[in-house]
């Protein structure tokens, strides 16, 4: 175990020295957040309230999507990783005296917790701040706090579980432009990064629902938020620690049948 | 013109070499605004309208602004990855040659990969125009593709400011991301959703109204006057190409080589 974390560690402190690019991606995302809630607030005030997510829920969402996009986005790709199966350098990973796949595990995860920490601050203070209709609100009560803490560390694990089997399949394809594009497409609309899920029409939340895109990020936000109450939250919890079980046992899986007959590229 | 269009052949030739990888971006920049049109229309169905506007108008506007986007992204790329090229000094070379920088820039990026949006962009166009009630004539025609051609010169003239300033910041600035990628995303809808102060913005600063909302109002019949005044607005999208010219010389006046 001591590797994998002395692992995380450094690649964590090493993430936490691009805060220029931080500061730039800030501004971007608060932007982005605005215009996405002018956006809704226009729809909002031509239709008749949808029953399924009231504004304030809604404003919330989009909020929290921005102040962890870090984590949540799938297409956050680790071109390092690719070049290394194709360039060849993945044998000196090889040589590691840890299990591959936990290795880079460790390594997304840390990456994209050291980009989200930089990150999630600012914006939830700046929208905390907001005038009223497109402020970020309190969550109800401390347990759905806590609820969508654990919802969210769990969500994380989650997303690196899925992120880990389209890095694995490039040992297959060699090129990683087909599989990260489609995923890419596949999980931000399943994830409701597109439109929020509670909007899509029945049958489409339905597919979303058993896919595993939703548990990362959709089920978190809705439980800060109280779109989704503290007694089905608990449930879902379940739900997550079921797709990180298959997720990463699969991706262990692959990983093995493909490192023993591993080519190496390049010379 | 001859060297422009020979160095379109060769980047042509070179990016078809791979034909899987070629086929894989193209289908992908065709999927990723698909997606978007299918955002937009859920969220129509669930809405209904937006401040009064329809699917088809928001579809025809997307369409345009899809267009726009594409074709200069195809044509102007190389402004777009500029600053990489001050970072390896890459852009010494292009200033010992005996040809104009601009021409050498935009030779240097043809990416006609963008086609995949392009032709979505199409479609969607084709779908908005059979819903929208616009009775054509040669006029409206002509106004509608002056809104592409310069809604395409605003967006250039934006990747040419960007890689203007990068003489001075050497890195790309993420802000000029708001007024493309964002661009593209939320002028999809007409601007009067968003506040005031956002569709001023993007009148008199960086014109994206003049080539899209302004005229497409105009198009749909919500002015009863001056309707030649508003149709004519596109050609001023199109002059702002000018001003970004202006600053791309200017600052490649001021330009320090970052290389050794």
């Amino acid at each position: 175990m001591k590797p994998y974390i002395s692992a995380l560690r450094v690649r964590y402190l090493n993430g936490l020295q691009y805060r220029a690019a931080a500061l730039g991606g800030l501004t971007t995302q608060l932007f982005w957040g605005l215009m996405r809630i002018f956006l809704y607030n226009a729809f909002y005030k031509s239709g008749g309230q949808p029953p399924t997510m009231n504004f304030p829920e809604l404003v919330s969402y989009i909020w929290l999507q921005q102040a962890f996009l870090a984590i949540i986005m799938l297409y956050d790709w680790d071109y390092e990783l690719f070049d290394m199966i194709t360039s060849g350098n993945i044998s000196y990973e090889l040589c590691r005296p840890c299990n591959l796949y936990g290795f880079w595990y460790v390594k997304l995860l840390s990456k994209r917790l050291a980009s989200a920490t930089l990150r999630f601050s600012p914006i939830i203070l700046i929208s905390l701040l907001l005038p009223t209709p497109y402020r970020l609100t309190l969550p109800h009560n401390i347990m759905s706090l806590l609820l969508f803490l654990v919802t969210m560390l769990l969500g994380s694990l989650l997303l690196v579980a899925i992120s880990m089997l389209i890095y694995i399949s490039v040992f297959k394809t060699m090129s990683p432009v087909g599989s990260m594009a489609f995923f890419g497409i596949l999980g931000e609309f399943f994830s409701g990064m597109l439109i929020p899920i509670p909007l899509m029409p029945e049958w489409l939340q339905r597919i979303c629902y058993i896919m595993p895109f939703r548990w990362t990020s959709d089920l978190p936000f809705r439980i800060y938020s109280g779109n989704i109450s503290v007694s089905q939250g608990l449930m879902s919890i379940g739900v997550q620690i079921l797709w990180i079980f298959v997720l990463v046992s699969m991706g262990l899986a692959m990983m093995k049948r493909i490192t023993k007959r591993i080519v190496i590229q390049g010379g | 013109m001859g060297l422009y269009l020979r160095y379109i052949r060769l980047l042509l030739k070179s990016q078809l070499q791979y034909r899987a990888s070629f086929a894989m971006t193209v289908l992908t920049q065709f999927l990723t605004p698909f997606a978007a049109f299918f955002g937009i229309y859920l969220l129509f169905e669930r809405f209904g309208s937006i401040e009064g506007w329809t699917v088809y108008e928001v579809f025809l506007c997307f369409a345009i602004i899809g267009a726009s986007f594409s074709t200069s992204t195809c044509i102007a790329r190389g402004f777009d990855v500029f600053p990489n090229m001050i970072k390896n000094a890459g852009f010494d070379r292009f200033l010992v040659r005996p040809r104009g920088t601009i021409i050498q820039v935009l030779g240097s990026g043809f990416d006609i990969k963008r086609i995949g949006h392009l032709i979505q962009a199409i479609i969607v166009l084709i779908i908005a125009i059979s819903g929208v009630k616009i009775s054509w004539n040669i006029i409206k025609i002509f106004t509608l593709v002056n809104m592409i051609i310069g809604g395409a010169c605003i967006f250039s003239g934006v990747y040419m400011l960007q890689a203007a300033l990068a003489f001075w910041t050497v890195e790309g600035l993420e802000i000029a991301n708001i007024l493309t990628n964002g661009v593209r995303e939320y002028a999809s809808y007409p601007l009067d959703i968003f506040p005031k102060w956002i569709t001023r913005f993007f009148t008199f600063i960086i014109p994206f109204s003049l080539v899209n909302y302004l005229p497409l109002k105009a198009l749909l019949g919500h002015y009863s006057e001056h309707l030649i005044f508003y149709m004519l607005l596109p050609l001023v999208g199109i002059l702002f190409i000018f001003p970004c010219i202006l600053a791309w010389n200017f600052g490649v006046k001021h330009y320090c080589s970052t290389g050794s």
